[in-house]
């Protein structure tokens, strides 16, 4: 039971990073009918960037006086970046092709993802990059449970992301109109709202989601690399289709259960096929319900 | 202006991947690779001001004919080159022509699913992985020669492709880009991991080479020798034969019945199955007639090297295969065997910048489809297309 109640926790965990690349999958789908391959890579950016400001840090000595703030620079940094890779890509790869054909389009993704991953190779190196150790190994026990202070720090964090992030939806004139275009952007261009605008801010988000996830696995597992982004990339958006592709709430969901599944395959059927079954998943859903769980309708209008 | 926006923009992405490591920043890297993005947007600026005027793509072809050597003589003199190849080759060029013929066999392949039917396949390389491990294991358990293996092979390929193509061509068609990626990864790790079949990371060893028979007459009765086909000439002429096999049906399948309802599904799904074209039918004939086609390559690829392992049948195999047949030129024979010779050539010629390769290979496909999408030598058809599109979009 013990053993049971433990594989929630790093379910979660592992769950709650997964849901965080899902909604950048997600979002941009919604918009542009994209499937954005580079965001595994933007991801494997935020892990990397992580990694330098820590290191960065703890070389000047700043991370032992303060922690916590050396920890909020590395994220906020992280982000920053990801946002203005991800306002690059947009522009470079993404823009020129608005109107094209969507195999033009996904090939163009793909290009950059190839590009991008191999360009952190050229950079960073083909090792691994280990994060400085600080806070990352406390813990406390619960009846037997272990938790860890990061596993409570990554499902919180992520957890108030994405509180923030439904505020944003919901709540603001951006996010209305980054609804809106969702639903039908020539409509919502003739009332006014700038697509273009509304599409990089889709993108920023997404990015700025995953650079706090890319930071989270690298604090989580030690270490980043260079093709980190490829396989998280593909289970979240496995996640992203399981919830219903275009449905925020469904991401979630989806990268939950994702991660809940991952662990406990892993841990009762067998660990060296743990990232098998995020594909089977994917395909089962494809068969017998292709909207997802949260499916709204996806007609073929929208192709 | 644009230009300082871009440059600043680069610099900021640059300067914390490159320019920081431990705690001191460090300049040259960064400053090193400004100038080479500098230098290169100045070339372009100079283009875009002082060059735009002049076209370097010739106008008309009709016309340029008369002054060309005739057509036959030089498709005699290819094919002359082809078939003599490995006789004035070394061994080592030998090595490099069979890998770009089983590439061009894949790109053929690949090009019936993306260029044809316009099906994104990302995990492609899984039924060349198939066919070679359906050759492996026949081959090493029970003795079974190529000429047997290589049917069953691409049974096996359709019948995987089948599966995993029926759920998903009934959804509409970038699921199937991210499903078949899921596939490829599935495949190569299985094949890591069930030890008892594939002998995991170890690869399987001990294939046969494929086998010939061939009559000697001895002492006036007819026997049959057997000879294994090891040497690269032999294996040069088998993959020159399936590759060509290969070529010949995929430019029949592109004028057939079949071809052209590829076609029309790839340009308007609805449109074709309002005309009465089982689209679903047609995608699945797409994906797996390309599975067989990378089975014969896997199969093939399995006899040559002998011995197989999972780390040849990584992602980035597949994009290697994608990159041909998007840079050749979707839908187009020639370009693909130009694309193919390109991407397996250069690499070998430039080999100090191989860490480069997929970085340039990933920048060239976005470049591709940004600014040439029909691809270097497209497929006629195709061609008229964009042109007629250009024509469009241009007329005000």
């Amino acid at each position: 039971m013990e053993v049971f109640f433990q594989q929630i926790i790093n379910g979660l965990t592992l769950g709650s990073i997964y849901a965080l690349i899902a909604l950048g999958y997600t979002m941009v789908y919604g918009i542009i009918q994209l499937i954005n391959f580079a965001h595994g890579e933007i991801f494997a950016a935020g892990g990397y960037i992580g990694v330098i400001v820590l290191s960065f840090m703890q070389a000047r000595g700043v991370l032992d006086t303060h922690p916590f703030l050396g920890l909020l620079l590395a994220f906020v940094l992280a982000m920053i970046y990801c946002a203005f890779l991800a306002v690059a890509l947009e522009t470079v790869a993404y823009r020129p092709l608005r109107g094209a054909s969507r195999l033009a389009l996904l090939l163009s993704a793909l290009g950059m993802s190839i590009f991008l991953s191999n360009g952190m190779m050229l950079a960073q190196g083909v090792y691994d990059k280990a994060y400085p150790h600080f806070f990352t190994s406390g813990g406390f026990e619960v009846g037997g449970v272990i938790v860890t202070n990061m596993q409570v720090f990554i499902i919180i964090g992520s957890v108030l992301l994405m509180i923030g992030l439904n505020l944003f939806v919901n709540r603001t004139r951006l996010g209305k109109a980054m609804r809106s275009t969702a639903q039908d952007r020539v409509m919502s261009a003739i009332l006014g709202i700038n697509a273009n605008k509304t599409i990089v801010t889709t993108f920023v988000i997404g990015a700025v989601l995953a650079a706090a996830a890319g930071v989270m696995v690298g604090l989580y597992y030690g270490s980043v690399r260079f093709d980190m982004g490829f396989i998280p990339g593909i289970k979240a958006f496995s996640a992203a289709v399981l919830g219903g592709i275009g449905n925020l709430t469904g991401a979630m969901l989806g990268g939950m259960i994702i991660g809940m599944v991952e662990i406990f395959a892993a841990g009762y059927l067998a660990s060296e096929y743990k990232d098998v079954f995020a594909f089977i998943i994917l395909i089962l859903v494809l068969y017998f319900r292709p909207t997802g769980i949260m499916g709204e309708q996806v007609d073929d209008t929208r192709v | 202006m644009k230009f300082v926006i871009v440059l600043i923009w680069a610099f900021i992405l640059l300067f914390p991947m490159l320019g920081i490591e431990g705690g001191r920043f460090v300049w040259d890297r960064v400053l090193k690779v400004m100038a080479v993005i500098t230098a290169a947007g100045m070339l372009v600026l100079i283009y875009h001001y002082f060059l735009k005027g002049l076209s370097f793509r010739p106008k008309t072809f009709d016309a340029s004919t008369k002054h060309r050597p005739p057509r036959k003589l030089l498709i005699g003199l290819g094919v002359a080159g082809v078939l003599a190849l490995p006789w004035i080759a070394d061994n080592y060029t030998r090595d490099i022509a069979i890998n770009v013929l089983i590439y061009i066999s894949l790109g053929l392949g690949l090009n019936i699913v993306i260029g044809l039917a316009g099906l994104l396949d990302l995990g492609y390389i899984a039924f060349y992985a198939v066919g070679a491990y359906t050759y492996a294991l026949l081959n090493t358990n029970f003795g079974v020669p190529f000429w047997l293996a290589l049917p069953v092979g691409c049974v096996i390929s359709a019948g995987v492709g089948g599966f995993i193509g029926y759920p998903t061509l009934k959804m509409r068609g970038d699921y199937l880009a991210i499903v078949t990626l899921g596939f490829g990864e599935i495949i190569r790790i299985v094949l890591n991991n069930w030890d008892s079949v594939t002998k995991g990371p170890n690869g399987i060893l001990g294939i046969k080479a494929p086998g010939l028979f061939y009559p000697v007459v001895e002492n006036g009765s007819i026997e049959f020798a057997h000879l294994y086909l090891k040497n690269l000439i032999w294996l040069y002429y088998l993959i020159l034969a399936i590759a060509v096999l290969i070529m010949l049906a995929v430019y029949r399948l592109n004028t057939s019945r079949i071809g052209r309802a590829w076609m029309a599904v790839r340009e308007d799904e609805t449109a074709a199955e309002l005309t009465g074209i089982h689209t679903t039918r047609m995608k699945l004939y797409a994906y797996m007639l390309g599975a067989i086609f990378a089975g014969f390559a896997g199969a093939f690829f399995a006899a040559k090297v002998r011995y197989v392992n999972p780390s040849s049948f990584i992602f980035l195999e597949s994009a290697l295969v994608l990159c041909i047949v998007v840079l050749g030129g979707m839908g187009s024979i020639r370009g693909i065997i130009i694309g193919a010779v390109a991407i397996i050539v250069l690499p070998e010629m430039f080999r100090g910048l191989a860490l480069y390769r997929m970085a340039a290979f990933g920048g060239a496909m976005t470049a591709m489809m940004v600014f040439r999408p029909e691809g270097l030598l497209p497929a006629k058809r195709k061609a008229q297309e964009v042109e007629m599109e250009r024509k469009i979009a241009d007329t005000p």
